[in-house]
């Protein structure tokens, strides 16, 4: 029996499942559950190279999280982020594929502004959607920006894509979003 | 009346369930119980046939001694040909046969859809049903969720799409199953005859609820139809006691809108099911749970605690915005 | 050819050689030294000898049903009672998709294989099987498919598809995370280790007969094997493709199986069931081979019309390619097209009808003897006549639609695929063991056994049928009450446990047996095909001399003493080879030394294929060390084997 482990395969594959046991956990709710949790404050809204505030600590449970992106990209399509952001391109909302942030591109931030909306024309989801959605849906725009861990995003969804495959997404260097104008 | 001496010796308990197929409440599963019990005698006829031969074959000459008989372990005695070619002709005609008969009875089930008079769109979701009937002038149309009503003795062809994965619609008591898979169009034809409450499920692994997946049917008189047909057709009614209201502005302001529909209001989200008259409905969150107001407390405070994995989230309500909107849910009959 | 005859008999004197000059215990000395394994753990691992590798294959795959019985168990227990929450949802669907790709990937493949690859040597009269390496990388590869999956599973990534993993389902959307990419890698591995010992089974049977055993003289297990062994090379491909694209799909964004992109998510069944029908009578002819050699040898007779049975093996082969639609009827494809496959489905039913009648007449012109491997075979027929005419029912389309899918289904599978192979399989375990250890199996402890097992499957699977007809999906982890499906299921959950217990009992019987069972004698059965002409456990080399052919009861038939051949080096590991049809000897073929590069190689290659789950550069990269592996693997011999010929 012992030499099944001595077959190097079995320490790979150990590696690759240890690595997943985060990766692959599902959780149905949101923990702590909404009414107990704060959002993000209006005071994390910094544009530019502002003082960021520290992490949020629930960050650790939807990012690289593959269920909580899985989650994240079944909303970007239902609540129609498609319409202004398409698949991460940018139209009438802001691209999503660059390292641009003008609002923060940490998850935390990023649930911020989806949370509190921001100006031309980004509405607040503030009780329209569940903080966990809103962690969801950060989850998953990060990895249009390549800022996921590639073995837990999804290589696209059963649509019409424009995009390369999320898996081969270069990670984009986050960067205020208007760095190269100065 | 012999065949349902012989259906009732098949289904010993079940018969009365809303979902079997021994119920033969549509004219494709009469055709299933009917083919059903050709078949049940045919092959139980073979298989005692075989049974038979297989005892004897070891009872005849169970004590004689054990020798290979040198030379002699390669003879067969005369009977083994004639056998086997009579053998192989049971085997062949009784196929054909069964074949034969198989093949009329699907060609009659097709039959049954050719000039349907009634017609509605079923699309799958994960883990419910959207339902709309179909007519030419909108207005008329009428859609809902996780539940179909069709008034008895009409033909009816249901058109089957999938917005996420393959699933499998099926009404046991009604017809067979039929696939909805993303990307293409299936059609089924159901011809209800007698009047009932039945249940159809998912047939077809979808994910993490499949098993939570149910459709509640009810064939009733074409009257009672049209009734119910009518009252769909209104918007919701307008909330009367406070606590209606209150449950009213949170549905229509917040989470709750986002996703669900409910026809008269601001709430319009088209990605859940449509909420108009769901307390007319006989179950919570397709078949999950039945239709209460105890069940509608649970479901809409904690759903992932009553179906884990499904995709409405929980809230985290408070205990008065919940009194609302259960008080308000119950008055959209 | 009689040339070839000769040369073979009459060898140069430069090396020595088997023959009357070289026989008994100097000869056998000699032998053992020169096919052994190296010593050590290090010679364990290198070994080539078809007799390990078949022992390593039917213990794996043991040990893989035994890991999926109890998932079988955990399931059944949940299913015991309705709306019961002892397993959640998620989990649930985990434990389903475990026990399906475990049962049919890990365990019924593999064994029927592990089986073919032990006895169809012995049975053929040879010392080896064709390509000794290549067997060995198959065992390894299969084991790393199966670690993979399992440790996976252990680790919380296991797949939740079920073992079909239809897309859109297990597509990039919805498979999320990586459970359906090891699932898929899995298929990979087990297609690798299945084509592996396939072509090394056929390669094996058609060119290493021993000298005499023409293809009509051939055990009907041999045939079983070659027929399997084609059907693995038509039909494993089809598979892999399918897995490759759905990998591809996942890794990379391809769009073979979206419709959004003119993908299909329809292809893959089409693909997955052209390889997913065959395989069932990959696992299921077999055991008909298995049926054959022990309905004969019981009977005390030969197998009665053997052309027909050959015949029905062969035509079942051919035939299994054209029913993969029935598996789809309900997904709306064309439906007069149906009626095609309607046909097809039914005729396959003619030469296994063919088949039982043959093993009836044996039985029926012999003289039975009721010993444990017999008791299977006639549980077999009791059982497998079921599931064979549940499976008319199922292919009339107007049946399937209402069946499929539903417990009757899994009432139907489980009765051809356990009373059809596993029961068999059983049977051949006993029927075999003394000739893998030496020692003969309790009979009383087997009857136990049997009866337990054949009694506790009735009362597990026969009320399956009857919860499917009143309406119970498979793959569902929970019903409600109400739906007169309480009776079934908790019947079915008591009949499981029974069988379980017996299936401990066999273990325990098989344990307790090896180590201190009664010797066997070489043929303790009285049985007449050339495994039984050698020791029990047989040597390194197999047979002292290679067996001469004249009949197909070759010791029923030889009287006291079997004419052998001689003329074999026995300082070099040398096989005779013989003619396809007519088995005449041709030409006297080296037979590879013992070497650890299998192995390496699977390592190399595991490491490749686990990688290439999660970037599709570890294809490239990984396949410089493959290719060092192999270049090791296939460096020439030493001048002193390949030189003096």
């Amino acid at each position: 029996m012992s030499l099944r482990f001595r077959n190097s395969t079995a320490l790979l594959a150990l590696a690759a499942a240890l690595w997943g046991c985060n990766r692959e956990e599902r959780q149905t709710r949101g923990k702590p559950l909404g009414e107990t949790a704060t959002a993000a404050m209006p005071d994390t809204v910094y544009p530019g190279t502002g003082n960021a505030p520290a992490p949020d600590p629930r960050a650790a449970q939807y990012e690289g999280n593959a269920s909580a992106i899985a989650q994240g990209q079944m909303l970007y399509n239902q609540m129609n982020c498609v319409g202004c952001h398409f698949h991460g391109g940018g139209g009438m909302g802001v691209a999503l594929m660059d390292g641009k942030w003008r609002y923060g591109g940490r998850i935390d931030q990023i649930v911020a502004s989806i949370d509190q909306g921001r100006p031309n024309g980004m509405p607040a989801w503030r009780h329209r959607l569940t903080e966990q959605q809103m962690w969801q849906l950060a989850a998953y725009v990060r990895t249009l920006s390549g800022q996921e861990r590639k073995d837990a995003v999804s290589a696209r969804a059963d649509e019409v894509s424009n995009t390369p495959p999320q898996t081969q997404t270069k990670r984009e260097p986050l960067m205020p979003a208007d760095s190269d104008e100065q | 009346m012999r065949r349902e001496g012989l259906l009732a010796l098949l289904c010993l308990s079940g018969c009365s369930g809303a979902q079997t197929a021994f119920g033969g409440q549509g004219a494709e599963d009469a055709n299933f119980i009917q083919l059903f019990t050709v078949f049940m005698i045919v092959c139980t006829v073979m298989y005692l046939l075989v049974s038979a031969a297989l005892i004897v074959a070891v009872w005849r000459r169970r004590r004689t001694a054990m020798v290979v008989e040198d030379c002699n372990h390669q003879a067969t005695s005369g009977v083994v040909r004639p056998a086997l070619i009579g053998w192989t002709a049971l085997i062949a005609i009784g196929l054909t046969a069964l074949t034969l008969v198989g093949f009329f009875t699907d060609r009659s089930n097709a039959r049954n859809g050719s000039h349907p008079q009634l017609k509605l769109t079923v699309t799958a979701n994960q883990w419910w049903w959207d339902v709309e009937y179909d007519w030419a002038d909108v207005s008329k149309s009428v859609r809902t969720a996780n539940e179909i009503h069709l008034p008895v003795g009409i033909p009816v062809e249901v058109t089957l799409k999938s917005n996420d994965v393959i699933h499998s619609f099926w009404i046991p008591n009604l017809a067979g199953k039929q696939d909805l898979i993303p990307g293409r169009r299936t059609d089924a034809q159901l011809l209800p005859r007698k009047t009932g409450l039945y249940r159809g499920q998912c047939a077809e692994f979808c994910g993490t609820q499949h098993a939570q997946m149910a459709l509640d049917v009810t064939v009733e008189s074409k009257a009672d139809f049209e009734k119910w047909y009518g009252a769909q057709l209104q918007t919701a009614p307008v909330p009367k006691t406070p606590l209606q209201l209150a449950g009213y502005r949170y549905i229509t302001t917040r989470e709750c809108a986002s996703c669900h529909n409910i026809s008269g209001t601001s709430a319009g989200g088209q990605v859940a099911p449509d909420l108009t008259h769901f307390a007319s409905r006989r179950s919570i969150a397709a078949g999950t749970l039945p239709m209460n107001t105890g069940n509608i407390y649970g479901w809409v405070a904690d759903p992932q605690s009553q179906k884990p994995g499904n995709h409405m989230p929980t809230i985290g309500l408070k205990a008065d915005d919940l009194h609302g909107i259960v008080a308000y849910l119950e008055t959209l009959k | 050819m009689k040339s070839a005859a000769e040369r073979a008999k009459l060898p140069p004197a430069d090396v020595p050689r088997d023959g009357p000059n070289l026989t008994g215990e100097e000869l056998e000395t000699k032998l053992s030294t020169t096919w052994s394994n190296p010593p050590g753990f290090v010679g364990w691992l290198s070994s080539v000898d078809h007799k390990d590798i078949g022992r390593r294959y039917v213990i794996t795959a043991l040990v893989f049903l035994a890991l999926a019985g109890v998932l079988a168990i955990a399931m059944r227990l949940q299913l015991a009672r309705p709306d019961n929450d002892l397993i959640g949802a998620a989990r649930y669907n985990e434990i389903f998709t475990m026990h399906g790709t475990t049962m049919m990937f890990l365990f019924a493949v593999p064994v029927m294989q592990g089986m073919q690859i032990y006895l169809t040597p012995l049975m053929i009269g040879t010392r080896s099987n064709a390509f000794p390496r290549l067997n060995a990388f198959s065992y390894w590869m299969y084991l790393a498919g199966g670690l993979l999956l399992w440790i996976a599973f252990v680790l919380n990534v296991g797949p939740d598809v079920g073992w079909f993993a239809y897309p859109p389902l297990s597509g990039p959307q919805f498979g999320v995370g990586k459970r359906v990419d090891i699932w898929a890698q899995m298929i990979t591995f087990t297609e690798v280790a299945a084509l592996a010992a396939a072509v090394s089974l056929t390669a094996t049977i058609l060119k290493q007969k021993a000298p005499g055993m023409s293809l009509a003289r051939m055990p009907i297990f041999v045939w079983a094997t070659l027929v399997t062994s084609l059907m693995v090379i038509f039909s494993m491909p089809s598979v892999a493709l399918a897995s490759g694209m759905l990998l591809s799909d996942r890794l990379v964004g391809t769009h073979f199986y979206n419709p959004a992109e003119r993908g299909d998510a329809l292809l893959w069944q089409h693909l997955f069931w052209f390889f997913g029908h065959p395989e069932v009578y990959i696992i299921f002819l077999p055991a008909t081979g298995f049926v054959s050699e022990i309905v004969a040898t019981f009977s005390r007779r030969s197998i009665v019309m053997y052309p027909i049975v050959v015949m029905s093996l062969v035509a079942t082969g051919i035939l299994a390619f054209g029913l993969w639609v029935h598996h789809m009827f309900a997904t709306g494809l064309p439906r007069i097209g149906y009626s095609f496959y309607t046909a097809a489905s039914m005729s396959v039913s003619i030469p296994t009808g063919l088949q039982i009648f043959c093993w009836i007449a044996t039985l029926w012109e012999g003289r039975p003897q009721l010993k444990v491997p017999l008791l299977y075979v006639i549980g077999f027929i009791f059982t497998f006549v079921i599931g064979g005419l549940t499976g008319v029912m199922i292919a009339a389309v107007p049946l399937d639609l209402q069946l499929h899918d539903t417990y009757f289904i899994v009432a139907h599978f489980h009765y051809v695929l356990i009373g059809g192979a596993v029961f068999p399989l059983l049977g051949a375990i006993t029927y075999w063991f003394p000739k893998a250890t030496g020692r003969l199996m309790s009979e009383t402890l087997g009857k136990i056994a049997f009866w337990m097992i054949f009694l506790g499957f009735q009362l597990a699977f026969f009320p399956m049928h009857i919860a499917g007809i009143y309406g119970m999906p498979r793959r569902v982890y929970t019903y409600p009450a109400g739906m007169g499906l309480e009776l079934p299921n908790m019947l079915s959950t008591l009949g499981s446990l029974v069988v379980s217990t017996a299936v401990l009992l066999f273990v325990v019987n098989l344990v307790i047996s090896a180590r201190s069972g009664r010797r066997a004698a070489p043929n303790p059965w009285g049985a007449p095909s050339l495994e039984w002409a050698t020791s029990c456990p047989p040597p390194p080399y197999n047979f002292p001399h290679i067996p001469l052919v004249s009949s197909r009861t070759p010791l029923w038939d030889a009287g006291e003493k079997l004419p052998v051949v001689h003329g074999l080096r026995v300082e070099d590991r040398e096989l005779v080879l013989t003619t396809v049809m007519s088995a005449e000897p041709d030409v006297r073929e080296p037979s590879p030394e013992p070497s650890p590069w299998p192995l390496i190689g699977t390592v190399a290659t595991t490491a490749m294929f686990v990688c290439s789950i999660f970037s599709p550069w570890a294809v490239l990269v990984g396949v410089v060390p493959v290719a060092l592996a192999l270049t090791a693997w296939f460096w020439p011999k030493s001048p002193r084997l390949s030189g003096s010929l």
